[in-house]
């Protein structure tokens, strides 16, 4: 390839992906997978903060944006959650350790941990697969312990063969320091003892405090009706971060698919504070 | 039009219709548009002129799906395109209060342009009982061309004045037909392959995959086109390379075949003016060649000769034969 | 100023194609778009408006980014080049010009379009001025004028010459390399052409439009009208307006499956398609009426939003002359007046 002589720069290009190799693959539910990614050469593709996405790609298959739901503190790879639920994904989860992906990214704006998120304590609301992008926030904060205040995680699914990551939550984060994890699944079911219901019932009923921030994820349908909890409790649309999904086929901001109103969900998002959304056109 | 517009509000107002599907007045003299009315105070922007080419039966697969019936004017060539609809389970003759409107050809905006007439800031004398010359006044002053000389290219080879589906009719036709639908046809035939090709892919390589064709086509109405499909290569929305533009028109126009009633929409939509009929025209004239004359859309009875089977019917050997 | 007669601009075309790539209204099949020069092209000067508009010289309508390559487990991946060959777009108008900025603001913006950035580097554009804007013009009402194109060289056709201002250090150069072609000359007769291009588009009917209401803070307000759901029974849900429009700038990003591998191409698409924003688990605008409502207020009021109140409209009036069922952005504009529509 020639070198652009007015522009040495132009050989990178946002919409051109690295390689990714697959070095190792979790089988988290039956529909769901976490996906290690490193350089082929080893070490990590990039680095990311908490909620950003990147593009993965089978070629020849298709293209598709996911969160990444390991911490950027983790200086070894990083890692994503795929639920199986069309054709790229399908086919993603018959990716073995040593097949090799297309990656690019990260893309989008993170959730503020290093700004407004600082020093305050922090309630995580998470519902299926939407634990994928709070996972990264919450090892970031378990990491960077000293800096935020008390950390509550509420998370339910459909039912407990449905819980996402729930090694790393019965070791690690139930063991740390000042952490509350509350966990519920959608129906009674032989083997649990734990809380049966659905999230956003289960909110109310532990009744939280509202001097917390809260990062929401999880089905639209959940996100309403815990937003609804949440102000029943008190909180305002300003304590409350969640992110949007929608269609994305460039990630910055130029192809004009995921455009609601003047934002761009890929660029500007994916994660937004509550009362921004809503003063976005009803298109979500 | 006065009498479009009283027997509409007649119809709405004695509950017969739930609403009216015309052509809505734009905000030029040029450029009305399709459009639904559903009182009287919508249907005094009803127009019926020289403009409204728009072929209406298309819009009556999403109008059958409502509650009530719907009061569609078509023209005669448009109610061919209606029968093959019913033909075809897509809209629902109950749901359909048709009235056939006289037509005296349809007008092209492109043709009178092409005449060398610019800055045009009104057209008048294109209703129906309107006089031979049309009347076009432009920044430059006052022009006049005849009526017959600003008509889309398929009204000169009009199938006639017959509407062959109505409830009832208003409005005289006039014969508009000076030339042989065929002829255009057998001029290209007379190519050679390698002409033929080149005339072709000239006129293809333009195409830009806007689907206005297709989207048009009362003929494409499935509700998932293969070419919208991500499963194939055949799914570029773009002309991906010139291969892919060849395959979308010849693969449609093979898909219409037997079907096609010949209403000319595609052609009047094309942006880039390809003249995609001649694709279906070719398919309609071998037809009537190989099983004996036949009209798609002409009754809501008859097989196409394409759906149906005789011991008469030709080999498929005959395309070699014929070369 | 210079001047050059016009039975010589053949020679000027074949000069500046000695050293670059010229791209240039031609008529093909009774169409004028604009494609490569030759020595046998139909050039069509006098063409007011090609059907496109001449953006796929910085845009392609299709384009290679990469390709990918699968050896065993192992995948290749080889960037497409850039542009590299300096070109010159000879013959846009006004508003096609102002459509580039409109991309600019787009491409140009960070993260930077390679692909994109590499043909405005590389790309002179030589802008006709409209000697007889047509009915369907309304250029005006964005501040566009006809009689002035802000490109790297405006040029006039007058009578039987064609006049040559370079405006730009890329204009100068381009001078420069045809300058023996050129002749110098006075600016009266341009004055006066000026004079009379202005005249007509005053004359036009959509010339005084009013863009009243249509701003970057008019979401709300525009987006929960019940007036959309008056305009946009008649979308065939087609591409043509997205296609001839000079501003439209969606993309699809695909892949062509080769026996050499898998290319990865950008290809024009249209908000108006139905499978837009169609994903794995939903669509977010599935009527026709979202998605028509989301062309006209990316172009009147999100855009502008996001660029300091640029319209992403230049008034070209392709649209008003394309659209397969007589609907445009004019009539848009009007219907929210409460005018006549």
């Amino acid at each position: 390839m020639h070198e652009c002589t007015c522009h040495p720069g132009y050989k990178k290009d946002t919409l051109i992906p690295q390689v990714g190799v697959i070095t190792d693959i979790r089988q988290e539910t039956p529909d769901v997978k976490t996906f290690r990614v490193n350089a082929p050469e080893g070490g990590k593709l990039f680095e990311h903060m908490p909620g950003q996405c990147a593009m993965l790609c089978i070629p020849g298959v298709s293209e598709g944006m996911f969160s990444i739901t390991s911490s950027p503190t983790n200086k070894e790879y990083q890692e994503f959650s795929i639920k199986k639920c069309g054709t790229l994904t399908d086919q993603l989860h018959s990716l073995e350790v040593g097949d090799m992906v297309t990656v690019r990214g990260p893309y989008g704006n993170n959730f503020p941990v290093e700004t407004e998120l600082k020093g305050k304590n922090l309630l995580f609301v998470a519902g299926g697969i939407g634990l994928a992008p709070l996972r990264s926030v919450i090892n970031y904060v378990l990491d960077n312990r000293e800096n935020y205040g008390t950390v509550d995680i509420l998370y339910g699914s459909r039912s407990a063969d449905d819980l996402v990551q729930l090694k790393e939550i019965q070791e690690v984060w139930m063991n740390a320091p000042d952490v509350n994890v509350y966990l519920t699944i959608d129906r009674e079911q032989e083997g649990w003892d734990g809380h049966v219901g659905f999230v956003p019932n289960y909110l109310k009923e532990i009744g939280f405090d509202t001097n917390k921030t809260v990062l929401v994820c999880g089905p639209p349908i959940m996100i309403k009706f815990v937003l609804q909890g949440l102000k029943e409790l008190g909180f305002t649309e300003e304590q409350v971060y969640t992110t949007l999904e929608l269609r994305m086929k460039c990630g910055v901001g130029k192809c004009g698919r995921c455009n609601i109103g003047s934002k761009y969900v890929c660029k500007d998002g994916p994660v937004f504070r509550y009362d921004e959304i809503e003063e976005l056109p009803p298109e979500y | 039009m006065q009498e479009l517009m009283g027997r509409a509000r007649e119809l709405l107002e004695n509950g017969t219709v739930a609403r009216v599907l015309g052509w809505r007045a734009g905000d030029q003299s040029y450029n009305p548009e399709p459009a639904f009315f559903e009182n009287a105070v919508e249907l005094e922007k009803l127009v019926y002129d020289g403009f409204c080419g728009a072929n209406l039966s298309k819009y009556m697969i999403e109008a059958s799906k409502l509650e009530g019936k719907t009061l569609v004017f078509l023209k005669p060539c448009d109610t061919y395109s209606f029968n093959q609809l019913i033909k075809e389970h897509r809209v629902d003759r109950e749901k359909a209060y048709i009235i056939g409107v006289g037509c005296r050809g349809k007008l092209d905006m492109d043709q009178i342009r092409n005449q060398g007439i610019k800055g045009i800031l009104n057209v008048s004398g294109t209703e129906l009982q309107g006089p031979d010359e049309i009347t076009v006044e432009t920044i430059y002053g006052t022009k006049t061309v005849s009526y017959a000389s600003a008509m889309l290219s398929r009204c000169h080879v009009c199938k006639g004045k017959d509407h062959v589906i109505y409830d009832e009719l208003l409005g005289e036709s006039a014969d508009t037909k000076d030339a042989d639908r065929f002829d255009e046809v057998a001029a290209i035939e007379a190519m050679t392959s390698e002409e033929r090709f080149a005339f072709f892919r000239k006129e293809l390589s333009k195409c830009i995959r806007c689907n206005a064709c297709r989207n048009v086509c009362p003929a494409c109405s499935c509700r998932k086109c293969v070419f919208d499909s991500t499963k194939f290569d055949s799914a570029q929305k773009a002309n991906a390379d010139s291969f892919e533009e060849n395959m979308f028109h010849i693969i449609r126009a093979f898909h219409v075949a037997g079907r096609c009633t010949d209403c000319g929409e595609c052609s009047r939509v094309c942006p880039q003016g390809i003249p995609l009929h001649l694709f279906n025209r070719k398919f309609i004239k071998d037809i009537n060649t190989f099983y004996g004359e036949f009209q798609a859309g002409a009754d809501i009875q008859e097989k196409g000769p394409l759906t149906n089977y005789t011991f008469e019917d030709v080999e498929p050997g005959i395309v070699a034969e014929r070369g | 100023m210079f001047k050059i007669a016009k039975e010589n601009l053949s020679a000027l075309f074949r000069k500046i194609a000695g050293n670059r790539e010229l791209y240039l209204p031609v008529k093909q099949a009774g169409q004028v778009n604009f494609a490569a020069w030759d020595e046998e092209a139909e050039v069509s000067l006098e063409t007011l408006k090609t059907v496109k508009s001449g953006k796929d010289a910085f845009f392609p309508q299709c384009e290679t980014l990469y390709t990918c390559k699968k050896e065993g487990k192992k995948i290749q991946i080889q960037a497409a080049d850039r542009k590299e060959q300096d070109f010159v777009v000879f013959g846009m108008k006004a508003c096609d010009v102002q459509g580039v900025k409109v991309l600019d603001n787009v491409f140009l913006s960070e993260p930077v379009d390679s692909f994109y950035a590499s043909r405005r580097e590389h790309g002179t554009i030589v802008a006709l001025a409209c000697n007889e804007p047509e009915e369907s013009c309304f250029c005006k009402v964005f501040g566009i004028d006809a009689a002035e194109p802000a490109a790297d060289v405006a040029a006039w056709l007058i009578d039987g010459e064609l006049f040559w201002q370079p405006l730009t250090e890329k204009g100068e150069a381009l001078t420069e390399e045809v300058r023996e072609l050129l002749e110098d000359t006075e600016d009266g007769e341009v004055t006066e052409a000026k004079a009379a291009i202005r005249g007509i588009m005053d004359r036009l009917p959509n010339a005084n439009l009013s863009l009243e209401g249509w701003n970057g803070e008019a979401t709300q307000e525009k987006f929960d009208s019940p007036i959309w759901n008056d305009l946009y029974k008649a979308c065939l849900g087609c591409g043509t307006c997205t296609f001839v429009c000079p501003t439209c700038q969606c993309y699809d990003i695909k892949d062509y499956t080769t026996s050499n591998g898998v290319q990865r191409y950008r290809c024009w698409d249209s908000c108006m398609f139905s499978d837009f924003t169609m994903m794995a688990h939903g669509n977010n605008r599935t009527s026709q009426l979202q998605r028509f409502r989301q062309r006209f207020m990316h172009k009147l009021v999100y855009y502008p939003a996001n660029n300091n109140g640029m319209y992403s409209c230049v008034g070209c009036g392709r649209c008003v002359e394309k659209c397969p069922s007589g609907l445009n952005i004019v009539k848009v504009i009007k219907a929210f007046q409460g005018g006549d529509k």
